[in-house]
């Protein structure tokens, strides 16, 4: 697996026959969670596509969505997941202080998103377009919320992960868990390009 | 098993597996160009509809393919690569289920409101 | 107060049904009852550090399937009181709503609640032990997926006393699920219990594919995995696939029902039919889930009990993955009728017929694999033989169906009815049945009664062909599912007659709960761990396995190891190159499943009755329990030494 953490300041025994680096699992079961959570961003942008056009008459997202905002958080969130990259790389060199400065930043990122996504929920609603309102717009807050509710996870996923370090140090355990976090941090990244390009710029075009 | 992935461990270190900050630059400048491009199409109107959704569809694909690579190192790693053969999968699972909704619920008797 | 009182409880409790009131005293009796024995007999520590908050796959396992076999009964109830009206319509034993409610809660009780739990209870038991392991990749996220697969399960069965069965089908298609024309709380429960327990069976899907995939003994490559496990891998892919669409689905239905949102709905632009789209993506693959294992049961008891290596692995391995990527192809023959044309009726025509051919391989690989074997016929094997042609006529009837043309014909009705039932119970069902006997005396270090267990089989396998073969017939002549009165009375006798083999299902069922109950007190022991003469690795360790399975990794060189090691053995040479006993790593027990298992009981019940005073905090402690695993998961580790696993071996082996 990439950036199996075995050669860190644990004491493991490797001499068992059949003990597997827990990392390489942890690892291994993340990736697998994070295909999983693919499919569920697929049920949920199927059901977009499907619905988009019922918007029952009402207000329409071409109306309403405005790219400005969108246009700023798209690059806080890109930032921060290279951000989140940088931690890592601090991470594997062993440069604790560095590494919790990045994740820093990139909390404080994923912060600034998810200000600016819920300004624009609250503008919407202030417009006239909520859950209620029609098929499209609920599947849009769906959408758009579940990944921001992914964020929001995240970040507080993010904050238990420094807690720890500060506490315990680097150890091959709490490197893991820098780890995985940056993977789903990436991923989260991943997902928003697709929801700017289907729901917004699609939308808008 | 276990032997094998002692022995890749005990190795792990001489591998460049974390990639580098150069690495994660040059994608983030990628990323960053990836983003751009659509924006700045959709923005001023500059293609029609079907070019300009093609143009949507395939800078988010090589932009998340950019972040696999750069970012989440997808290449890296000890074979067989299960992380990268479940997100094949995934990936086709993904299809699936968007492309197939659409084509079944587009030819609806209702129809669909596209 | 007290009139206010009496009012929320006449809504909050179901009432008014002498059926529900006895069934409220026995639920009463029998919960005072397990109190009064625990306390009584001092158990509770027992049952609280021995089995609750356990993180051992053996126990875990044993208690999926004591939840499935209760689940078996409450299920087997509802077919039986179904089947009853059936038989004499005008008696009205159950009005219509009750009649809907009944129909519903035995579908989703069967496989969500039933097939679901008796999978992973085999899956856990069994796995480790087949692949020289000493648990399962992640054990506290085993314990987890137990516990929310029962809170789910709970809160499910809750709604028989509490707020109303859900009555919209064991699908729930809207608009009729939708609060527009459900507006009580049973789809809540619906939605809640299932969404719940399947977050369960997604974590364990992760969990069974990286202990496949990293955790085999050494020199067992993927080619040399026994084939129950292949099966396992297979169901395990498909379920972290195809569970996923299903939490989203739900999720959607949840929100239209709980926040007024608009994506199945008739109004606002939404879509029903969506929903049926979208369910099927996981209902068709979910069928495939369940009867993977089954035939991974089968390769292994055929080969077991006709004393020969499997025939065609390799073809048996391509035809499981086959199916289990295929599933994903076949989801709209389930709505041929919705009218979407006919380029995608043929399609998904055509897909479903293909997925015969793999099935179809495995059944003569079966078959050959018997042939020219020394068949003995324990009550596995009878299972494993009934079989067969149970599932080459439910599979030939699947076929049919698959006729997009005739499907029009066959649609809803009870030709439908008898074909899914004779693959599920004919499939599924004797399967895990077969799994249960076969490695019954590995769970508990006893074999089960023969002789109770073939009346058991005689008994269902008769109800089974009673019940379901008229079912085709009164298909064919027009009769829907999901009716409690009908007035051809053409119909009558042969619902009579499928009412008689569905009582003689229950009675095999009684003398299953009598086999075990038998069984526990007069035995036969299993003294060596392979009582069957085995082929796998499960049968190298002693009945019981010891907490650690195996005290020394066992060394892998052919796809049927312990086989060829007797055989070895046999020939006089040396055995197993078996290294030193070393201290074995183990994870300690952990309160924070049962724990987490109870907010997540409790974040649902509150959502269910749409009291947030109730959910929030129900979610508050699903988090907390989250953040208290992460800060607390690197203490939860502790090593046996080696003088006490060189004791136990001894005990359990006599000498090592």
């Amino acid at each position: 697996m990439a950036q199996s953490p075995a050669h860190g300041s644990d004491h493991h025994d490797h001499h068992a026959a059949g003990h597997h680096d827990p990392q390489d699992l942890k690892l291994l079961g993340f990736w697998i969670f994070l295909v999983t959570d693919v499919i569920m961003f697929a049920t949920l942008f199927a059901t977009f596509i499907v619905l988009r056009g019922g918007t029952d008459g009402n207000v329409t997202g071409a109306e309403l969505l405005e790219m400005n905002g969108i246009i700023i958080s798209t690059f806080l969130l890109l930032t921060s997941s290279f951000t989140s990259g940088v931690a890592v790389l601090a991470m594997h060199q062993n440069k604790i202080k560095q590494m919790i400065i990045w994740l820093v930043i990139t909390g404080l990122l994923g912060a600034g998103f998810l200000y600016l996504e819920v300004n624009e929920f609250l503008h919407l609603i202030h417009e006239g377009a909520t859950l209620q309102t029609s098929a499209y717009w609920s599947a849009f807050f769906t959408l758009v919320g579940t990944h921001g509710v992914h964020v929001t996870v995240g970040l507080f996923w993010m904050i238990a992960i420094i807690i720890q370090i500060v506490r315990r140090g680097l150890t091959d355990d709490t490197k893991g868990k820098v780890t995985v976090f940056s993977l789903y941090w990436h991923f989260l990244d991943a997902v928003w390009i697709f929801l700017l390009s289907i729901v917004y710029l699609m939308e808008v075009m | 098993m276990a032997d094998h992935n002692n022995a890749h461990n005990s190795h792990g270190g001489e591998r460049h597996e974390h990639g580098s900050l150069k690495s994660y630059i040059i994608g983030y400048i990628i990323s960053i160009v990836l983003t751009i491009i659509p924006l700045v199409v959709v923005l001023n109107d500059m293609m029609g509809r079907t070019a300009t959704i093609a143009v949507i569809m395939v800078t988010a694909t090589l932009q998340f393919l950019v972040q696999l690579i750069f970012f989440m190192h997808v290449r890296d790693g000890e074979q067989p690569r299960w992380n990268l053969i479940t997100l094949i999968f995934g990936v086709l699972i993904l299809l699936t289920v968007v492309v197939g909704s659409i084509w079944i619920m587009g030819n609806n008797s209702i129809g669909m409101k596209m | 107060m007290l009139d206010n009182i009496k009012e929320f409880a006449s809504e909050f409790f179901v009432t008014g049904d002498p059926l529900i009131y006895g069934a409220d005293v026995s639920i009463v009796l029998a919960t005072l009852g397990i109190v009064f024995v625990l306390t009584y007999f001092k158990k509770w520590g027992w049952l609280w550090k021995g089995w609750l908050t356990t993180v051992d796959h053996k126990k875990i396992g044993i208690m999926y399937i004591l939840a499935a076999i209760v689940m078996l009964f409450r299920g087997g109830v509802d077919a039986v009181m179904m089947r009853t009206q059936l038989a004499f319509p005008d008696l009205n034993f159950l009005e219509a709503d009750h009649y809907n409610q009944i129909f519903t809660t035995h579908g989703v009780v069967m496989i969500f609640f039933m097939a679901m739990p008796l999978m992973f209870g085999l899956f856990n038991i069994i796995v480790p032990l087949q692949i020289g392991a000493r648990d399962v990749a992640f054990p506290f996220l085993n314990s987890l997926s137990f516990w929310l697969f029962f809170a789910g399960a709970m809160l499910f069965n809750l709604s028989f006393v509490i707020g109303g069965s859900p009555d919209a089908g064991w699908l729930a298609y809207p608009p009729l699920s939708g609060s527009q024309f459900n507006p009580g709380v049973g789809q809540n429960f619906y939605i809640w219990g299932i969404q719940i327990s399947g977050i369960g069976s997604l974590a364990s899907g992760i969990n069974f594919i990286v202990t496949i995939l990293k955790m085999r003994a050494p020199g067992m490559t993927m080619m040399k995995m026994p084939m129950f496990t292949w099966s396992v891998f297979a169901a395990s892919t498909t379920i972290i696939f195809a569970f996923p669409i299903l939490t989203i689905t739900l999720l959607l239905l949840f929100m239209d029902r709980f926040f007024g949102a608009h994506f199945f709905t008739l109004d606002g632009g939404g879509n029903p039919m969506m929903y049926i789209n979208l369910i099927w993506m996981w209902g068709h693959p979910e069928v495939y889930i369940v009867v993977l294992p089954a035939f991974g049961v089968f390769s292994e008891t055929v080969a077991t009990f006709a004393r020969k290596r499997l025939f065609g692995y390799a073809s048996m391995v391509f035809a499981m993955v086959i199916i289990s990527i295929i599933s994903f192809f076949t989801w709209a023959h389930h709505f041929f009728t919705m009218g979407s044309g006919a380029n995608v009726n043929a399609f998904f025509a055509v897909t479903t017929m293909i997925i015969a051919i793999p099935t179809g391989v495995k059944i003569f690989n079966w078959l050959f694999t018997m042939y020219k074997g020394r068949i003995t016929f324990p009550t596995p094997m009878m299972w494993t033989i009934a079989f067969i042609p149970a599932f080459v006529v439910g599979g030939m009837t699947g076929v049919m169906l698959s006729v997009a043309p005739a499907d029009f014909q066959f649609h809803n009705s009870y030709f439908l009815i008898a074909h899914f039932h004779q693959v599920l119970i004919g499939g599924v069902v004797f399967g895990y049945f077969a799994g249960l006997y076969y490695w019954w005396p590995k769970m508990f270090g006893f074999k089960l009664n023969e002789y109770l267990g073939k009346w058991a089989f005689w008994l269902w396998n008769i109800g089974f062909y009673v019940c379901f073969m008229p079912q085709y017939l009164v298909g064919l002549d027009g009769m829907t599912r999901r009716i409690s009165v009908f007035s051809n009375p053409d119909w009558q006798g042969l619902n009579v007659a499928s009412t008689i083999g569905a009582y003689i299902m229950g009675l095999a069922f009684l003398f299953q709960v009598a086999q075990i109950g038998y069984s526990i007190f007069r035995h036969e022991k299993d003294t060596t761990g392979d009582i069957w003469d085995g082929r796998t690795l499960e049968f190298s360790i002693p009945s019981p396995a010891p907490e650690y399975n195996f005290a020394v990794i066992p060394q892998v060189h052919s796809r049927d190891e312990w086989w060829e090691e007797k055989e070895r053995r046999a020939r006089g040479e040396k055995p197993w190159q078996h290294g030193p006993i070393e201290p074995i790593h183990m994870p300690k027990n952990s309160a924070i499943g049962p724990i987490m298992g109870a907010c997540w009981f409790v974040l649902g019940f509150g959502l269910v009755f749409h009291w947030l005073w109730m959910a929030i905090p129900g979610l508050i402690g699903v988090f907390i329990c989250m953040f208290a695993r992460s800060f607390s998961a690197h203490k939860a580790e502790y090593y046996i030494p080696v003088e006490e696993i060189e004791r136990t071996e001894a005990t359990l082996r006599g000498s090592v």
